[in-house]
């Protein structure tokens, strides 16, 4: 029978939720890495055994974790065990080194980008927020960091180079960060074109490459944001995240700060689609996986208040690709509710019907088997959940 | 032998106990320390100093016989009983946040 693995990180450790096809009683293991910031854990859909974490702290930077077995042993990739050190006597560990590229091969190096005073700031990297395996080889996996850049592991995760072509476009010096620190938090590959890169910067806008991310453009043309000094400029949009169906790879849809947003040219151009939802504040934005019109947000009440509005917590779907939206309320609390739902703290599985899954700052994870149409938690009381993602297994 | 103390969670990223012990020939600095201690624990390479710059990541600081070593150069030994072993290094992480 298929089954579901769900993989959360939380501000304090990591979890794995697991089920069988009917997704009603749940395994959960962890805390993985326990006291840590786990910001993101992604399988590859090449390899499900396979899966990537970014482990993160302020106090002692970044690590790479790797699991080759679905998430029950892990390994720093750049140290196997057994093997401490390289030619030489050097100590490895580069699993974990995202160094920002500075070389004359890919231009003039570019070291600084706007602050929130607006001067200019030096680039520093401070953590992974997402990482997006490749969907044909599980050794090659994308990475977004903030300060905000993309690179990419072709070893397993041992070795990462930037692709510095997105920084170095030319609108660099106009990316600020938003309240969360300039982050790169959403990679999105397009499985027909494998020279088709989506990112997503806060606060920069969202991107395109067409050539492998060599080359990259601004794709924010109609977005509109009251909040930044040209509310129609061609960067500086806080983006919260991107989502699109892989059938579909011209049509993206987008949680901005304010505003739902679609697309349906690759970027080229946004229209609004929040409608009738009550405020279209929020985080995370999903599309249901087998009907590319179907799509999912959790409104938030405002940017200063980060919590469902009236404490009630609804998912709102659009069965339209957008404007006509309902609320999903069956099974989630419906007062004194208070939590917020993360960027990257929503997924969906592939089965029939399709899953959906969100977690909360307040830790829960809930779960839809019907599609939304009924949740109920999975786990309650785990740390602040800052990502929720899906595998599907055979 | 030189003893070194590292904080729970480099403790758990190492797969070690609360306190460790390193060989090191001539004198026992910051430098020669760290060194060591990322030569045998690869794991912790960039957690306790910068990958590149080699400099001290902010919110850890190095104490040795009740004296903070933090700001002093990386070449500057320590005092002869962390390099006797009869008092250990301690790498502590700052009390802040949650």
């Amino acid at each position: 029978m298929s089954g579901v693995r769900v993989l959360v990180g939380t501000r304090k450790g990591a979890f794995v939720l697991t089920s069988d096809g009917k997704r009603q009683k749940w395994d959960v293991s962890g805390p993985h890495f326990a006291g840590w910031e786990m910001y993101h854990l992604k399988g590859s859909s090449a390899d499900p055994n396979r899966i990537y974490a970014s482990q993160t702290s302020g106090w002692f930077g970044q690590i790479i974790q790797r699991s080759d077995d679905g998430g029950k042993t892990w390994t720093q990739p750049g140290t196997p065990p057994g093997e401490q050190t390289g030619p030489g006597g050097m100590p490895k560990g580069e699993s974990n080194k995202f160094v920002y590229d500075t070389s004359a091969e890919t231009g003039k190096p570019l070291t600084t980008h706007q602050f929130y005073d607006g001067k200019q700031h030096p680039w520093e990297f401070k953590r992974v927020w997402h990482l997006e395996p490749s969907s044909t080889d599980p050794d090659t996996v994308y990475a977004g960091v903030e300060d905000a850049a993309l690179f990419r592991s072709t070893d397993g995760g041992k070795n990462w180079k930037e692709l510095a072509g997105l920084r170095g476009h030319g609108t660099g010096p106009r990316w600020q960060p938003g309240a969360g620190g300039m982050c790169l938090h959403t990679i999105i590959l397009d499985r027909k074109d494998p020279k088709r890169i989506y990112i997503a910067i806060s606060a920069a806008g969202a991107f395109r490459t067409d050539d492998g991310g060599n080359t990259w453009k601004p794709i924010n043309k109609g977005l509109y944001s009251q909040y930044i000094p040209e509310p129609a400029a061609e960067v500086g949009h806080c983006v919260h995240h991107v989502a699109m169906h892989t059938s579909r790879p011209n049509v993206l849809f987008m949680q901005k700060h304010w505003d739902v947003m679609r697309s349906d040219n690759a970027g080229d151009l946004w229209k609004e689609v929040s409608g009738n939802l009550p405020t279209d504040f929020g985080f995370v934005i999903d599309v249901h996986a087998h009907e590319p019109e179907t799509i999912y947000v959790v409104p938030i009440k405002s940017d200063g208040e980060h919590f469902p509005l009236e404490g009630k917590l609804r998912v709102y779907r659009s069965k339209s690709g957008g404007n006509e939206w309902e609320a999903l309320t069956k099974g989630l609390p419906q007062k004194d509710c208070y939590v917020n739902v993360l960027r990257d703290a929503m997924a969906v599985d592939s089965l029939d019907k399709c899953g959906v899954y969100f977690g909360t700052t307040g830790g829960q994870v809930y779960g839809s088997a019907d599609a939304g149409d009924s949740w109920s938690p999975i786990v309650e009381h785990l740390p602040a959940v800052l990502s929720v993602e899906v595998q599907t297994l055979p | 032998m030189i003893r070194v103390v590292l904080p729970g969670h480099l403790r758990a990223l190492a797969r070690v106990g609360p306190e460790i012990q390193l060989h090191i020939e001539g004198p026992v600095t910051q430098r020669s320390v760290l060194d060591a201690l990322e030569a045998q624990y690869p794991m912790l390479r960039g957690t306790i100093r910068d990958h590149v710059t080699q400099e001290r990541r902010p919110f850890l600081r190095f104490f040795a016989c009740a004296e903070d070593y933090s700001l002093e150069p990386p070449d500057t030994p320590f005092p002869d009983a962390v390099a006797s072993g009869a008092e250990p290094l301690l790498i502590i992480g700052a009390i802040a946040g949650g």
